[in-house]
């Protein structure tokens, strides 16, 4: 009972957003144009940087898959629920929704709900675009995969709910998301391979949010023998360490109406 | 009043903001069910930081609130269902068309009433497909209300119900809250138009600087003002032709623009003397009225009282 208006509370508060999703111009371009956009842009130069050797067409595809799934994180989920959270929250729709019987986190689930969704069909999408025209292999780990596009969606939206902090309007999202975005398109190997970077540089960049979610997508495609077997249980742990680092900032920070 | 069970109760409630400013400095009171509670009360006075505490919003610093028996901060998800809710500002995604609003709000309610119903009780039925940021304030306002009685509430919290109505939306929505009261719902709501706690509420609170500085029925509100009598005199007539003020029963009087404006405790009496007296010298008093003291003039008097200082004084 208390399960089932639940579950009706998300998908009414899932179909709301939606509908403004598709209403809103610039989200849904940014939500399907630019993930598409910046890898066929960046696809050309893969090649040149996945620099030398034999082992230079797998490299390039190992960008091409976190670059891919990457963007869409960043893009689909992070910025676009950064830029509704704080539109929701200073037309005082989250004020609002706070005084009826959703909770919380239902709210912040709801409005998550629609941008969660086309991350999930575009990397569906990218996966078979991959096999299909690029000849890369089926996932090998399916699980893995998995488990690392949901915790992207989950972790993306986390910090996006915490970004709303330090941004006041809807314009200022563009300002106050550009650092995960630089950081993780440099860091958590998007537009170049973090082996590339010299060593102490890398080994930062590999506790950067978004590289252990990456890690585990190319593990769970692209297969191959990590190393050290625990390499995923590594990278999963992490990625869950800075999911609940994101959600307790939420929990601790978020404002739930405009400042006065 | 006492034997009555207690929806919405407040017990020195304190509320102080991150800035340090204290919104809220001690209020108390309680409605009882099925009656409606209106708080009076300037810009600034208090009486949307005390609803957004009944309303579960936030936390008081100091006293506590309960409503239907229940703290409706902590045990949130046992109030919800129960209350319904209208904010001193909308809270819609003005992209978002009015029966798509009722929709995402239907279906955030248990058992929530069909949502043609509710807008065809607030005159929107004929809006269903208009975007809700194409509405005109007052339409706004009244698919606020239609969402806070969406889910058939025990206790509804009204902020400025009315504010942006036309006249003709104002008298709509009192007639509607006049049947949810006949109906059995409890109504808490807060207005600055005197008239309209005046025309609604069985007891109010003015709330000034924090603080309720008065509270009761109208009657108790105002009974302790003097009436009014105001009148002009013809050419040639002064305020000194009239009887002693004194033997009027007359309290104070002032002379203003040509008119006299007298203020007694025994309006009857005081205005036959004055009749009589006219009648016998054939005296016409251009536009003559008379009346009780309105909550307008007690607001006034206890707001001016407040400033001066007794803020503490005037409580029940």
């Amino acid at each position: 009972m208390t399960a089932t208006r639940a579950r009706n509370r998300l998908a009414a508060l899932g179909r709301a957003e939606a509908t403004l999703l598709l209403r809103n111009r610039t989200a849904l371009a940014t939500a399907l144009l630019l993930p598409a956009g910046m890898v066929a842009a960046w696809r050309p130069a893969l090649g040149g940087l996945a620099a030398g050797g034999s082992s230079a067409g797998v490299d390039a595809d190992r960008l091409l898959v976190s670059s891919g799934i990457g963007f869409i994180l960043l893009f689909a989920v992070y910025y676009n629920l950064v830029a509704a959270y704080v539109a929701r929250r200073e037309s005082l729709v989250l004020k609002r929704l706070r005084t009826g019987e959703p909770t919380d986190p239902e709210i912040l689930a709801g409005t998550a709900l629609p941008a969660a969704a086309v991350a999930v069909a575009q990397c569906l999408a990218l996966v078979a675009a991959g096999t299909v025209l690029l000849h890369l292999p089926l996932p090998r780990r399916p699980v893995l995969l998995l488990a690392g596009v949901a915790l992207g969606v989950v972790l993306m939206a986390a910090l996006a709910a915490a970004s709303t902090v330090v941004t006041r309007s809807v314009e200022l999202a563009q300002l106050t998301t550009a650092p995960l975005l630089a950081v993780s398109a440099l860091g958590s190997g998007l537009l170049l391979p973090l082996r590339s970077l010299p060593h102490p540089l890398g080994e930062v960049c590999r506790w950067l949010p978004l590289t252990p979610v990456l890690d585990l997508v190319r593990t769970g495609w692209l297969g191959g023998t990590p190393a050290d077997p625990a390499e995923p249980l590594l990278a999963l742990g992490a990625a869950l360490a800075w999911t609940l680092l994101a959600v307790f900032a939420v929990h601790r920070w978020f404002r739930w109406e405009p400042r006065r | 009043m006492d034997s009555a069970e207690k929806v919405i109760e407040a017990v020195g409630v304190r509320r102080r903001y991150g800035d340090g400013f204290e919104a809220v400095r001690g209020v108390s009171f309680e409605v009882a069910r099925g009656e409606l509670f209106a708080l009076l009360g300037t810009n600034g006075a208090g009486k949307t930081s005390v609803m957004e505490l009944l309303e579960g919003l936030a936390r008081p610093s100091g006293g506590a609130v309960r409503v239907l028996g229940l703290d409706p901060h902590g045990e949130r998800a046992r109030v919800r269902p129960r209350t319904g809710v209208m904010l001193q500002e909308g809270g819609f995604a003005p992209d978002l068309t009015v029966a798509q609003t009722v929709r995402m709000w239907a279906g955030c309610v248990s058992g929530a009433r069909p949502g043609h119903e509710v807008l065809e009780q607030l005159g929107l039925a004929r809006r269903g497909g208009v975007r809700v940021g194409q509405l005109s304030g007052g339409e706004r306002r009244r698919l606020d209300l239609a969402l806070a009685l969406l889910g058939r509430p025990e206790a509804l919290f009204l902020d400025e119900p009315t504010t942006g109505l036309d006249t003709q939306g104002r008298y709509d929505t009192w007639e509607l809250l006049r049947q949810l009261r006949a109906a059995g719902t409890t109504v808490l709501l807060t207005t600055h138009y005197l008239e309209e706690a005046e025309a609604l509420a069985d007891r109010l609170a003015v709330l000034h600087r924090g603080r309720v500085v008065a509270c009761g029925t109208t009657a108790e509100v105002t009974g302790a003002r003097p009436a009014r009598i105001g009148f002009g005199l013809p050419t040639g007539w002064h305020l000194g032709d009239l009887p002693p003020l004194p033997e009027l029963a007359v309290l104070a009087h002032e002379e203003r623009g040509g008119r006299v404006l007298l203020h007694t405790d025994r309006l009857q009496f005081t205005l036959s003397v004055l009749l009589r007296w006219a009648d016998e010298r054939t005296v016409a008093l251009d536009r003559l009225e008379a009346r009780t003291a309105s909550l307008e003039e007690a607001f006034l008097a206890i707001a001016g009282t407040a400033d001066a200082g007794t803020a503490d004084g005037a409580g029940r």
